[in-house]
């Protein structure tokens, strides 16, 4: 580690209080956070963790991103600002939001300024029903897979709507592709989803991780009996989910090098800043998925020891192999992403569907 | 232009892509008439970075006018001194030392390959991958090192004279052009696993952005866009100068027309050039690398000459008229990229945007060469 003597003589007497300090925040605010009773002080102290949940991972994600893809182009990435650049997030925070908010001319102000939190609540609102451990969830409904496909879908809204209100060519563009790319992979997931019902019984994202106890062959992915193309539609569900969230391969909507920067190339500041941690949070929200589906969510794959880090470290792994994708493979076409989703994935998601209905008719659980 | 009148009564629009843009690598500025997503009309707009070379040349004595064809196509620069030095010898009737001949055909192979990797990145950056450009730059800045220990600079290269060359190479210049050679054949599979055999890239550039043999001879196409479409001509084989004849090397020739085809000619190119260093390495004899009697102030008697070679883009011409005076009557230049451009508008008709922006990557376009 390369550190200014400066910053070093600076940064000195923080280092052993933050060794202590922050595996102790980390237990403390875990315990507070699960015996919190319902009410009103849970809502409110639930809502303030999730923000910040959400806010840091967009911020630590961007790091991590130029970590990853630093490395994989034999770069070293950021390094400057704190011990492995890790202040630069915070930096690049303020940054957005002590820019100026430009509102060109011609555009619709009131869908242009209401189009990134379209981007952003729901995605933040989608964290309510992911259960990080066992008690760890601000909400358990009955419904929450459900819940978060409902708020999935405006996320589509939110892209059409900046693009539209821009009044510019480019994001016009980009959001009738955004949106045409939203509808082909929403089917696909969502065939895959109403299968996991079928198998799990359950909406309940809790139930559905704690039906995966015990060892990794009880996870989902692994669940033979309930499908022999399981590994497949995780594969599938990942890929939709990387479509989704017009991540690369699929980032047809923000194609730098056709159209600039896509829908929110109007976008200054925090209008950017709130798009991109929109961006982020729905990342976050479709590894989580996948994880809880598949991955048998906060349950430790050897039986012991299942917590919210086993989950934490599956997401992460999943956001890493996001990333991994993004920085080794070129663009598709338009066409190439319909036809791979009209031509492949969905004819193998029905059928999965199918084969899925029919063993459950032989081996009932 | 049917589709363009059976458009007239649908909604069409104008799209303005430039002269920033990032796909355009430069002020190349493309009016595109689009329906939707497809393009009706694509017209390329020039001249933000005309800067009169040619009228230069009428106003700078021939030494003088040198350093500017470093600043055409500065991603191959050498080939263009090399156009231009080859022209002013023909003029003056001078016999270039062997030595000399020699170096410029090494220094000339190397620089083209750092245009075709920088291409090969800024090509797969079109095309949405960033990883390979990093790459690409990394085996790039080797030969930057190696031209800049000779050349003593690093993209606009002034390095040949007439009659030679301004100074010759050191025992590290060839040490370090073997070690490349070894480095970048090793480097070679590793694109190829990771661009070439990509299914995304493939699925892209497979019968994408044809561009007949036709349609390269009616807008006077050259170099791998021309290599590209089945034509086998290079004018290192055809009407070979310098000492390419003496090298054992194959011209690259894909029947394809398409993108791929394109992409192939110049990967294919890389290791063509390597193996032209390699022998030329091997075979470099020792000797001066200026002609003695070069004369401090050239007046080329008159006439008309003219002198073409293969530059990284295609056949560069360069033709000079002197009155016998110390500075050229008329001096024009024939830039590869220029031709290439022209046929764009044909090509991408009909195409999709993103397909249209692959196209417009495999043609390598520079605009300072286009613009002049």
């Amino acid at each position: 580690m390369i550190l200014h003597p400066e910053t070093k003589k600076a940064l000195a007497p923080f280092v052993l209080p933050g060794l202590i300090a922050g595996p102790v925040l980390i237990v403390g605010l875990y315990l507070f956070l699960t015996s919190i009773p319902g009410g009103l002080a849970r809502v409110i102290i639930f809502c303030g963790a999730l923000i910040i949940f959400a806010a840091l991972n967009a911020a630590y994600l961007v790091w991590l991103e130029r970590k990853v893809c630093a490395h994989i182009q034999c770069r070293i990435g950021p390094k400057e600002v704190g011990p492995f650049g890790l202040i630069q997030p915070l930096v690049d925070g303020i940054k957005l939001m002590s820019k100026q908010l430009l509102l060109p001319k011609g555009i619709d102000p009131f869908l242009f300024k209401v189009a990134p939190l379209l981007v952003l609540v729901p995605a933040v609102m989608s964290f309510v029903t992911i259960p990080f451990g066992e008690h760890l969830a601000a909400r358990n409904i009955n419904i929450g897979l459900l819940m978060i496909f409902a708020f999935a879908s405006v996320n589509v809204l939110g892209l059409l709507l900046g693009g539209w209100g821009s009044a510019n060519k480019y994001a016009v563009i980009s959001a009738a592709r955004a949106v045409s790319q939203n509808v082909a992979y929403e089917i696909p997931m969502l065939i895959i989803v109403i299968t996991m019902i079928m198998v799990t019984g359950t909406m309940n994202l809790n139930e559905i991780v704690m039906q995966q106890s015990g060892w990794f062959g009880n996870w989902y992915i692994f669940r033979f009996t309930a499908s022999p193309l399981m590994p497949v539609a995780f594969l599938i569900f990942f890929v939709c989910s990387l479509a989704e969230t017009n991540r690369a391969p699929f980032d047809l909507g923000e194609a730098e090098s056709e159209l600039i920067a896509g829908f929110h190339t109007e976008y200054s500041g925090m209008g950017f800043g709130v798009f991109f941690m929109g961006e982020y949070a729905n990342i976050v929200i479709g590894c989580s998925l996948a994880t809880i589906l598949f991955l048998g969510g906060w349950q430790s794959p050897v039986g012991i020891a299942s917590g919210w880090w086993w989950f934490l470290l599956k997401l992460y792994t999943l956001i890493f192999c996001v990333m991994w994708v993004r920085w080794t493979y070129p663009r598709t076409t338009l066409w190439g992403l319909l036809n791979l989703s009209w031509k492949i994935l969905i004819p193998i998601t029905l059928f999965n569907l199918l084969l899925t209905g029919a063993m459950l008719k032989i081996w009932p659980h | 232009m049917s589709d363009l009148a059976r458009s007239q009564n649908q909604e069409t629009f104008v799209l303005n892509l430039g002269p920033q843009h990032p796909a355009t690598h430069g002020v190349l500025r493309v009016k595109l008439t689009m329906d939707g997503e497809y393009i009706l009309r694509a017209e390329p707009v020039l001249g933000y970075i005309h800067r009169m070379h040619e009228k230069m040349g009428e106003n700078r004595t021939w030494a003088q006018f040198m350093p500017n064809t470093g600043r055409l196509d500065y991603l191959g620069a050498l080939s263009y001194n090399h156009g231009y030095a080859l022209v002013v010898e023909r003029a003056m009737g001078i016999t270039v030392p062997e030595r000399a001949e020699y170096l410029r055909v090494i220094t000339v192979e190397l620089n083209r390959i750092a245009s075709h990797l920088l291409w090969f990145g800024a090509f797969v950056l079109d095309l949405g991958g960033f990883t390979p450009l990093l790459y690409a730059f990394d085996d790039r800045e080797k030969i930057l090192d190696l031209l800049e220990s000779v050349t003593g600079s690093r993209l606009t290269f002034c390095y040949f004279r007439f009659g030679g060359l301004y100074n010759d190479v050191d025992d590290d210049f060839i040490t370090g052009s073997r070690a490349f050679i070894k480095r970048l054949r090793s480097r070679m599979p590793d694109y190829h696993n990771l661009v070439t055999n990509n299914i995304i890239m493939i699925k892209r550039l497979k019968d994408v952005g044809l561009i007949s043999a036709e349609m390269c001879r009616k807008y006077g196409a050259t170099g791998p866009v021309l290599r590209g479409s089945g034509v086998d001509f290079d004018i290192r084989k055809n009407e070979p100068y310098s000492v390419y004849s003496e090298f054992d090397f194959d011209i690259p020739v894909y029947h394809e027309c398409d993108s791929m085809a394109r992409y192939m000619v110049r990967m294919d190119e890389i290791e063509q050039s390597l193996r032209i260093i390699e022998q030329a390495l091997d075979k470099l004899p020792e000797g001066p690398v200026m002609a003695e009697k070069v004369p401090k102030i050239i007046k080329a008697p008159k006439g008309d000459y003219y002198a073409a070679v293969e530059a990284a883009r295609g056949t560069f011409g360069i033709r000079v008229v002197s009155d016998g005076t110390n500075t050229p009557y008329r001096l024009k230049l024939r830039s590869p990229t220029y031709s290439n451009l022209s046929l764009y508008e044909e090509a991408s008709q009909g195409m999709l945007l993103a397909d249209a922006l692959a196209l417009m990557g495999s043609l390598d376009l520079v605009i300072p060469e286009i613009d002049r």
